[in-house]
């Protein structure tokens, strides 16, 4: 009966719970039920307010849309245009090859993909470890791992050069994937919502049952903490995609990731404008599928970071 | 759950956990090989904690950890970065060139400036949009994703967007400022001009989070602290200074601290925004260079190495001060509110 309990969809497992809220707690989930119905009702100001801030927000990103969509000339006119054009799908396809986006979108996507596999794998271990198992300096080292987020790692840049080059990864793409593969953030993140959502007798009822810690985590806290997982899979993915200092440093035109190539658009070897516009749709454009797919869950999961961090 | 009571393992125990395959022999219930597990048991019940944090550490360590200590230690050298292994030595001369060096003290201007100009709007901006979504809305979930869509937005892409929204003779700002009778801008050749246009590209990308990182904080704030202040005949102004404001305290200090940390380490925008060769410098007259572009001048334009760590350790140490000062000014108002707490509190 354990056995199958523990094989199985424990029963407290919160993977039956609706995706949107996956950050269930027992204490708060009464409170903001409650709250919810004495809120105050936005009037129509809060609605204008917000419409403009939503305008604000997204204008840019249609502009660039429409702004790619034509040609040099339109986009250099007064008034700029504000309809899109014929051209979108013609200059996207310059940008891939001419831009040399093609093979920075490929890059992108290995780093990213290494780099939001690795935090969340590393992540879930030592937040479960720092959430639900006790050890010696267990708090000492949390607060070690707190005190990591003040450092900013930009600034180890000339050593982490001299590093790279030592260690034959110049100019390619591990240089860039192994300083970031943890995140304390992360790590943090995944202890506040292992503590909510796994109750400890499931732990000690494996113990008793003589699973070994890596075994627990594998077959217990795996599942359970799926969809903290795939929030801070999105989260790192769009950080690592967007990361731009450390990248520009350590590789080059030859073999960029997105931001690092979109920097070869500004310095004016391109003259076409609605071109370099195509580039910068081009490169934003994996992230924008995400957000309109999965935005409900990134912002849920951003918040959910926000409250006790 | 009837074994969960059991306090050592039974003997189908381990089994009934070990995934059924060929490994699992009969033998393992003699007595000798319990006590191994038993051992093992415990090995496991303190090491693994160790193990599981270990990548963290280890990673942390070895990429961010000892750069940052290495370079304060190549900040005293000359290091070229055609020859970086050649290390000359110098003392605190790179420093004492540092502080006698008038780009550094324009680029600490900048950092400083655009810091400010670009933080400090976000940030209240940030808490009114924050006020307005903890409101019951229509369509709250679109409202949230909107404002935070531009954080998806890479540097490269949004500076490269803005500047072609800034630009002088065909941009989208001064064509819309000049239907309200404004000359046309230089916003990329003019110095409070090209700072206003990347903080603005810095604002655009992050209020829309940092609006998130307080709506979750005010979400928290007990419903009954908004009625007790509704009872006294405090305004809804009054209620969101006197209540939301301070209930998202903690908050609003992580996201000080934050933006604090993110501005000193500006680069992205201002190298896009400038185009092309002036990029770096940060403007033909570095009227916009970052202490973060000064440091890539330094290292791998000039390719001196060690300048550009004596840059990096100077932010750090910027940095640290900055954090200082924070705390003395926290630590210095509250001081005053516990002051007039008592006051209030005798009235």
């Amino acid at each position: 009966m354990t056995t199958d309990s523990l094989r199985g969809a424990p029963p407290h497992s919160p993977k039956s719970k609706p995706s949107v809220a996956p950050f269930r707690s027992g204490s708060r989930m009464p409170s903001l039920k409650m709250k919810a119905g004495r809120q105050h009702h936005a009037g129509p100001v809060a609605y204008v307010l917000l419409g403009l801030v939503a305008l604000m927000s997204l204008f840019p990103l249609y502009w660039t849309m429409v702004a790619a969509s034509t040609d040099n000339t339109r986009v250099t006119q007064t008034p700029p245009p504000f309809l899109p054009g014929p051209n979108l799908f013609s200059n996207l396809s310059r940008a891939w090859t001419e831009a040399a986006l093609g093979k920075a979108m490929i890059n992108s996507l290995i780093v990213a993909t290494s780099i939001a596999v690795a935090t969340v794998l590393f992540a879930t271990l030592a937040g479960f470890a720092f959430a639900k198992l006790r050890f010696t300096g267990r708090n000492a080292l949390l607060t070690l791992v707190i005190g990591t987020m003040m450092i900013p790692p930009q600034l180890g840049v000339v050593p982490l050069f001299m590093m790279m080059s030592d260690l034959g990864w110049g100019q390619r793409l591990p240089a860039v994937i192994f300083p970031t593969l943890v995140s304390a953030v992360g790590v943090f993140f995944m202890r506040q919502y292992l503590m909510e959502a796994m109750p400890d007798e499931l732990i000690e009822a494996a113990r008793v049952d003589g699973a070994h810690s890596l075994r627990i985590f594998w077959s217990i806290v795996l599942p359970l903490a799926r969809p903290a997982m795939a929030v801070l899979f999105m989260i790192t993915f769009v950080h690592a995609w967007n990361d731009f200092f450390w990248p520009f440093i350590a590789l080059n035109m030859d073999n960029p990731t997105v931001p690092v190539a979109l920097t070869q658009l500004s310095a004016g070897y391109v003259r076409d404008q609605s071109l370099i516009m195509a580039g910068a749709l081009l490169g934003t454009l994996p992230l924008l599928v995400m957000f309109v797919v999965f935005g409900r869950q990134i912002v849920g999961g951003i918040m959910q970071g926000a409250v006790k961090g | 759950m009837a074994t969960s009571t059991t306090p050592a393992p039974g003997p189908g125990g381990p089994e009934a956990v070990a995934p059924p395959g060929p490994g699992r022999t009969p033998g393992r219930k003699n007595r000798p090989q319990q006590g191994r597990r038993n051992l093992l048991h415990r090995l496991d019940l303190r090491g693994a904690p160790y193990g599981f944090v270990a990548p963290f550490f280890i990673v942390f360590g070895a990429f961010s950890f000892y750069p940052l200590l290495y370079t304060s230690w190549i900040s005293l050298h000359k290091v070229e970065l055609a020859t970086m292994d050649v290390m000359e030595w110098r003392g605190f001369d790179n420093y004492t060139a540092l502080w006698a060096d008038d780009r550094f003290w324009n680029a600490l201007g900048n950092t400083i400036t655009i810091g400010v100009i670009s933080t400090v709007p976000q940030l209240l901006m940030a808490l009114g949009i924050a006020h307005l979504l903890n409101y019951s809305l229509r369509g709250s979930t679109f409202f949230r994703v909107a404002a935070l869509t531009p954080y998806a937005t890479s540097v490269g892409a949004a500076a490269l967007v803005f500047t072609m929204l800034f630009e002088r003779d065909f941009g989208m700002i001064n064509w819309f400022l000049g239907m309200f009778g404004v000359e046309n801008i230089n916003w990329e050749g003019d110095k409070w001009p090209a700072q206003i246009a990347i903080s603005t590209i810095v604002i655009w990308r992050w209020t829309g989070y940092n609006a998130l990182l307080y709506l979750a904080a005010m979400q928290a704030i007990p419903r009954d602290r908004y009625e007790a202040a509704a009872i006294d005949g405090a305004s809804r102004w009054r209620q969101f200074i006197s209540v939301t404001v301070p209930g998202i305290r903690a908050t609003i200090v992580f996201t000080i601290v934050l933006s604090t940390i993110g501005a000193t380490q500006l680069f992205g925008e201002p190298l896009i925004f400038g185009q092309g060769p002036n990029g770096i410098s940060g403007g033909a007259d570095n009227q916009y260079q970052t202490l973060g572009l000064l440091m890539y001048e330094e290292g791998w334009k000039n390719y001196q190495m060690g300048r550009a760590s004596t840059i990096a350790w100077a932010m750090f140490l910027i940095l640290v001060l900055a954090f200082v000062l924070q705390r003395l000014i926290k630590g210095a108002t509250s001081r005053t509110r516990t002051a007039q707490g008592t006051r209030s509190g005798k009235r």
